[in-house]
């Protein structure tokens, strides 16, 4: 699904991914960590589409994420670390999500109820105004709803109550199947029961990579 | 097309939210009741009189603030979105760069350009009321002038923006640029033109180079140009240009103009890297 074949990307001077190779495949949850500036969110926005790498090549489902940013985009779900100070209200966001994603609106609800988020409560909010818990949780329901085949994590739980923790871990488990789930944590016992595959990146390199 | 009008509509949304459009509209609608009550439209001061008063005076002050307004409102829409991460959630979603960035384009457009249209409206209609005559030459050629001005800000601003990452650094250039093009209306070209080291030529290609000189001249094109209001550099303008041709030149070029920076920042937008 996602090909990273010997991509370097570099910001002035600093080399932020190093001749970086490696294979993601259908059924993997891949925990990918490594000490700050060491290049996983590089490798994800590599992913994205975001960065044009200095050498190399990403590929998902063979697609250039750069050049075919909206194929590629359609399947992939991704919730970064913090969740930005987006100044639409819930439901605008929502509409933004449910037209550009073709993503189905109820889902939405049906997830945030799940991770015991009130939408309808709070359609009108502006959603940066929403505490760091709930917008996170927010964020989690989109991305289950739109029924990606690539899920990427940044740091999901940061925000997290235990409880809501739980809530997301239980709505994972219901959803791996068939996918490609990318966690980039700190914290490797919280994916522990989640992930099939760990990497290790540091310097811009991969310097371990397990499989369990 | 579904992505573009939804990006417009949401920009259009958040921007009416926003406590700079609430500035925005008060200042150019205040303009217009302090004009009122002033008693503009009952004065007649170099030749002017009544709602065309009101609506010179309106478009001259216009043409300083407004392209400093749109400006800084505009030239973070999307660095600040880079900046502060809402770029990078947004962008993962399937929506294609031209549909992102046109789309913010057509939204901000729409924030910028009303406020000003509906101050001159909302003239119109209270001088009709109070029993003026109205000038609609005047009032659609200021609609014209200030589609055209809008665009050409609006253009500059998105430039600006697609290239430069943080916000403070945009808002340094937008205001550099604002002073530049004000330093080159007439009080900048006449001190030129007294040194007398360069031909007079190249200080009309100057002056119509400027888009804020052009809408000023355009902006008095329409009353008497032996006016000394206008100043030497308009003066030479209108005399070398017929009217009608300047007035086409006065919307034309600035859109064209401000298009071109967008297009030029769309493609730098396009080029590289988004986050």
């Amino acid at each position: 699904m996602i090909q990273i074949s010997h991509v370097t990307k570099k910001f002035g001077q600093n080399i932020s991914l190093d001749n970086v190779s490696c294979e993601f495949k259908k059924n993997e949850s891949i925990a990918l960590m490594g000490a700050n500036g060491a290049g996983k969110t590089t490798l994800i926005r590599s992913i994205l589409g975001y960065y044009h790498p200095d050498a190399g090549e990403v590929l998902i489902n063979g697609l250039n994420p750069v050049k075919n940013r909206v194929d590629v985009l359609s399947h992939i779900s991704f919730v970064p670390q913090l969740p930005p100070p987006i100044k639409l209200s819930i439901d605008e966001l929502i509409q933004y999500v449910c037209v550009s994603a073709d993503v189905d609106k109820e889902l939405v609800k049906h997830y945030a109820n799940e991770m015991k988020l009130d939408i309808n409560a709070n359609l009108s909010k502006s959603f940066f105004k929403l505490s760091g818990g709930m917008k996170q949780k927010l964020l989690i329901a989109i991305s289950l709803a739109k029924k990606s085949d690539i899920i990427i994590y940044d740091e999901p739980t940061a925000n997290l109550d235990p409880k809501a923790r739980d809530d997301f871990y239980r709505l994972l488990k219901q959803n791996e199947q068939e996918k490609v789930l990318l966690f980039v944590t700190h914290r490797l016992e919280e994916v522990k029961d989640l992930v099939n595959r760990q990497i290790y990146m540091d310097m811009g390199k991969i310097v371990s990579d397990e499989r369990f | 097309m579904k992505n573009l009008y939804l990006i417009a509509y949401l920009d259009l949304k958040e921007s009416i939210r926003a406590k700079w459009f609430l500035v925005y509209s008060l200042v150019f609608g205040g303009l217009i009741a302090l004009f009122f009550i002033a008693g503009v439209t009952e004065s007649q001061v170099m030749g002017f009189s009544g709602l065309s008063r009101l609506l010179l005076m309106y478009i001259q002050i216009t043409i300083v603030i407004l392209p400093i307004f749109i400006l800084i409102t505009t030239v973070r829409s999307i660095s600040g979105d880079r900046d502060s991460h809402i770029l990078e959630y947004m962008l993962s979603f399937p929506i294609s760069l031209k549909q992102y960035y046109w789309g913010k384009i057509i939204g901000r457009f729409i924030t910028v350009y009303l406020p000003v249209v509906f101050a001159m409206i909302i003239a119109v209609i209270y001088g009709a009321f109070k029993g003026a005559a109205i000038p609609w030459d005047i009032f659609f050629l200021y609609t014209g002038l200030l589609f055209a001005m809008s665009a050409t800000f609006l253009g500059i601003a998105f430039f600006i923006s697609s290239f430069v990452k943080s916000s403070e650094v945009a808002l340094g250039i937008a205001f550099f640029i604002w002073i530049f093009l004000l330093a080159f209306i007439d009080i900048a070209l006449i001190s030129l033109m007294m040194q007398e080291r360069f031909s007079e030529g190249l200080i009309i290609t100057i002056a119509l180079l400027n888009p804020m000189e052009i809408f000023r001249v355009a902006a008095i094109s329409l009353f008497d140009p032996q006016l000394t209001v206008m100043g030497p550099v308009a003066y030479y303008i209108l005399d070398s240009v017929s009217q009608t041709m300047f007035v086409l030149l006065a919307i034309g070029y600035p859109l064209v103009l401000g298009m071109g920076f967008a297009y030029l920042g769309y493609k730098i937008f396009e080029k590289k890297d988004l986050v």
